[in-house]
């Protein structure tokens, strides 16, 4: 027990030597700081009754705890996506909404709104992860196997994913009255904190076992960085691809069910919009190349609740949230701008610069 | 050049050195890998800023700033680099002239025109519209020295430019070089082969560790000497280097450990027959694009088999891809180092155990300690010289590079080893080095299969020689008939017939 806790330490530790994950921080205290400047209220957390008359914790804090673990989750499968193909995956929104509509469908059977679940909810979500593990698959054969840009071959379910999600079910808007499938959206009676921080929490632990005891991390970055290399090594990199686009499909399909849990129903033209943007910036600000490569699942993850916190602060202020995305996107800019590695050995050189002028004043 | 210094994080890569070069001299810049040669040409061509020192040119008592590889061009300096740093998408022509059209019109058939008048009084075979990456390594390299060339340079860096060039080639590379330094253009040759330096150059200077050694006039510093300065150890002879590495000859009586029948694959080699000894040292040889590096990825099922068989211990294997050789005992360090070899970004520790690592299975990680005791022990063992475990692999020096690819196939202990161009734009010491593991191995029980551009080398190392020509096997070496001038040749032979 002594043994393994001394050895996450160090790995706590790597992480932070490693420098990368010291942009999303920094993201982080800045986007902190505006906001304690600007008002402090929004770091207020209260304990209020909810509709269904549970005791849970609400404030904006709570908000990014919850919005950001739905798109933390995503950031895991799409920073593999990005280091082993060099490209991203634009379906990821499409693909919410039919993994998403393939739930309620199993749920609610032929019956559009049933007054019982027709399926036990394990079931529905098992269905749908291997519908959404398939439309990975398909999106994985194109770019591994057909060697077509991911960005190119993604846009083929981006354009065509929302439809085939309302074709599901008939183009019906299914509505679930189960209370119990409210929880993995929302709160668990008697749990203040929202449900999907703790699935996100559990697919970092995932992710991490998998991490630990596979060669997932070694062979994704090979393959990312020196693809011949990596053949002439006895890997197979189509493999590895196809695998990284299989992962994300389940992290599709996590996030989906959080998605329809929220509000018990679908809307396949909204649901997850843009969704895949937010994970790609997470992917960015967590200092990932996205060029493929080298990756830091932790800065991935931090960077997506980053995102989050940004969204949240904008919501404060009562931005419109049709010029959420313009306002987004300048502090994104600047975030990447920032994080960019000629930027960034620019400051190191500068730094060093710095240290020399110093220690020749000092002599 | 006066005084230069350069530090990378924690090494000194340049520590007060000067240089200079005049007019209409060929001046080689010797010195072992991570002595500083590369790193003092790249602080001339403004790839790196110096930390400190100046730079003059033409006696101008002004030290000229360069802060660009366009500051450099401006200048007159133009470079050819080892690793070949042109377009491959892109045509012959337009690789000549990418970057120095002044209108923003271009005018592509007078281009092209330029492009196959230059090529054509530098006598080089290839076509301007051509598109560059269907030309052999050697063709692009000297592309490259053309468009350098035709910049009207007043400097020429060339950096290793001969080590994928075969003899004939380097000849017309040295008379292209002659008629330069005729013409006024002072040109700095960095190269590892003595015999190249000898040839055509006319001072010397060396260096090692990143500091100064000497400069010398070519007449005054004997070969020998000049080895001994470069390794920083008193050598008394070449011939020494030789006498260390004596050939290690398998019996005869060994069954072959792996055999190959009529084996072709899709690289265009016509069926080849190919056997090896345990503890056995052979090697492929021929002129470039022979095809001898086609024979050995087939083996290794780098390419695709398309005929024939292959066996082990007399039962046929499968080998249809790198990893189906591996899990046989075969390990394969393949000819093109930066491409196939090293994966740039990563550690040199997950350089090191990455074969290993996929031998062993993906479900069955190496420990970080594991990792780590692996490394430092090659490391160690192959004296590699690198910050520490956990640098990029891409900020170490080409042989460095080299030995940690060579550590990987070591770490799978295999039974047989392929060294595809082991040796080749690394320097002396480590060459050696090499060579003397080779043998050392062999003498453990491995076969080893070595294939180099210097037949000098493979002579010293190997006990049978299969020589290749037009991808094609055209005879085979052994005993009493191993010499330089039978190898010659056999490797001739056909063109004779031809002729």
């Amino acid at each position: 027990m002594a043994k393994t806790r001394t050895l996450q330490k160090k790995n706590f530790m790597d992480i932070f030597s490693g420098k990368q994950i010291l942009i999303p921080i920094v993201a982080l205290v800045l986007l902190a700081v505006f906001n304690l400047i600007a008002d402090p209220s929004f770091y207020k957390i209260t304990l209020d009754v909810n509709s269904a008359g549970n005791h849970v914790l609400s404030g904006y804090l709570i908000t990014i705890l919850d919005y950001g673990s739905e798109l933390a989750i995503l950031a895991i499968g799409m920073t593999l996506v990005t280091a082993a193909s060099g490209g991203q995956d634009i379906s990821v929104g499409a693909g919410i909404a039919i993994a998403g509509s393939v739930i309620l469908r199993v749920l609610c059977g032929t019956n559009s709104r049933p007054d019982h679940l027709q399926a036990p909810i394990i079931v529905a979500f098992l269905v749908s992860c291997v519908v959404a593990m398939l439309f990975g698959a398909f999106n994985g054969i194109l770019v591994a196997g057909f060697k077509i840009q991911p960005m190119v071959a993604t846009l083929i379910l981006y354009t065509a994913g929302r439809s085939i999600a309302a074709w599901i079910n008939n183009n019906e808007l299914p509505v679930i009255s189960d209370p119990s499938f409210g929880y993995f959206g929302g709160f668990i009676p008697g749990i203040p904190i929202p449900t999907p921080f703790f699935i996100a929490v559990a697919c970092m632990i995932v992710m991490g076992l998998v991490m630990k005891f596979t060669s997932l991390g070694l062979y994704t970055q090979a393959v990312g960085i020196n693809e011949s290399s990596s053949r002439l090594n006895g890997l197979n990199p189509a493999f590895i691809k196809f695998l990284s686009f299989v992962i994300l499909g389940l992290c599709v399909a996590v996030a989906a069910l959080i998605k329809v849990s929220r509000i018990s129903t679908i809307n396949y033209s909204v649901i997850a919009k843009d969704i895949e943007m937010d994970a790609i910036l997470a992917v960015a600000l967590g200092g990932n190349s996205l060029s493929g490569g080298k990756f830091n699942l932790p800065a991935s993850i931090l960077g997506a609740y980053v995102i989050q916190f940004l969204t949240t602060t904008l919501y404060k202020f009562n931005v419109k949230s049709e010029a959420i995305s313009a306002y987004k996107a300048i502090v994104v800019i600047i975030l990447v701008v920032i994080s960019a590695p000629v930027v960034r050995e620019k400051f190191a050189s500068f730094s060093q610069k710095m240290k020399v002028r110093n220690a020749k004043e000092v002599g | 050049m006066k005084n230069i210094h350069k530090n990378f994080t924690g090494v000194k890569a340049l520590q007060a050195v000067d240089f200079s070069l005049r007019e209409g001299e060929i001046h080689a810049l010797m010195g072992e890998n991570g002595a500083g040669k590369s790193t003092l040409i790249k602080v001339l061509t403004g790839v790196y800023e110096k930390d400190e020192g100046e730079i003059f040119l033409k006696g101008n008592d002004k030290a000229v700033a360069i802060h660009s590889p366009q500051d450099a061009q401006n200048l007159g300096i133009s470079t050819v680099y080892q690793e070949i740093t042109l377009c491959p998408n892109l045509s012959v022509a337009e690789n000549m002239f990418i970057g120095r059209t002044k209108g923003r019109m271009q005018n592509w058939k007078k281009m092209n025109a330029d492009a196959d008048r230059i090529l054509q009084s530098l006598d080089i075979p290839a076509k301007a519209t051509q598109q560059l990456a269907n030309c052999s390594i050697a063709i692009q390299q000297m592309v490259a020295i053309a468009r350098a060339v035709d910049m009207d340079c007043k400097v020429l860096i060339l950096d290793e430019p001969t080590s994928s060039l075969d003899d004939k080639e380097v000849q017309k590379l040295f008379g292209l070089m002659k008629d330069l330094r005729a013409r006024g253009v002072g040109i700095i040759f960095v190269t590892h082969f003595l015999d190249q330096v000898y040839e055509v150059c006319d001072r010397i200077t060396v260096l090692r560790d990143g500091k100064l050694v000497g400069e010398y006039e070519i007449e005054k510093l004997p070969r020998v000497q000049l080895v001994a300065k470069m390794l920083g150890k008193e050598l008394d002879d070449e011939a020494q280097i030789k006498d260390e590495t004596q050939v290690y000859h398998a019996d005869e009586n060994v069954p072959p450990v792996f055999e190959v029948e009529q084996l072709q694959s899709n690289a265009g080699i016509k069926p080849f027959d190919f056997y090896i000894r345990k503890g056995e040292v052979n090697g492929f040889t021929g002129l470039l694009g022979s095809g001898r590096s086609e024979c050995v990825r087939a083996i290794f099922g780098a390419d695709r088999i398309i005929g024939g068989k292959i066996k082990k211990n007399g039962k046929e294997i499968k080998i249809t891809k790198p990893i189906d050789a591996m899990k046989n005992g075969i390990a394969y360090l393949p000819e093109d180092r930066k491409v196939d070899g090293i994966v740039g970004d990563l550690s040199v520790r997950d350089n090191i155990i990455l074969a290993a690592q996929v031998l062993r299975g993906f479900f069955r990680p190496f420990s970080k300690a594991q990792a780590n005791k692996f490394a430092d022990e090659y490391i160690k063992l192959l004296e590699i010289k690198t910050a520490s475990a956990d640098t990029p692999i891409k900020s170490l020096s080409g042989g460095n590079q080299q030995k940690v690819i060579l550590a990987r196939w070591l770490l799978t202990h295999p039974e047989y080893l392929i060294l595809d161009e082991p040796t080749r734009g690394i320097d002396i010491g480590t060459k050696i080095e090499i060579q003397k593991l080779v043998l050392k191995l062999a003498s453990e029980g491995m076969s080893v299969t070595f294939i180099s551009s210097e037949t000098d080398e493979m002579l010293r190392t190997c006990s049978r020689l299969i020589v290749m020509r037009d991808r094609r096997k055209v005879g085979e070496i052994s005993g009493e008939d191993l010499t330089q001038s039978k190898i010659m040749d056999t490797i001739a032979g056909g063109e004779k017939k031809n002729g």
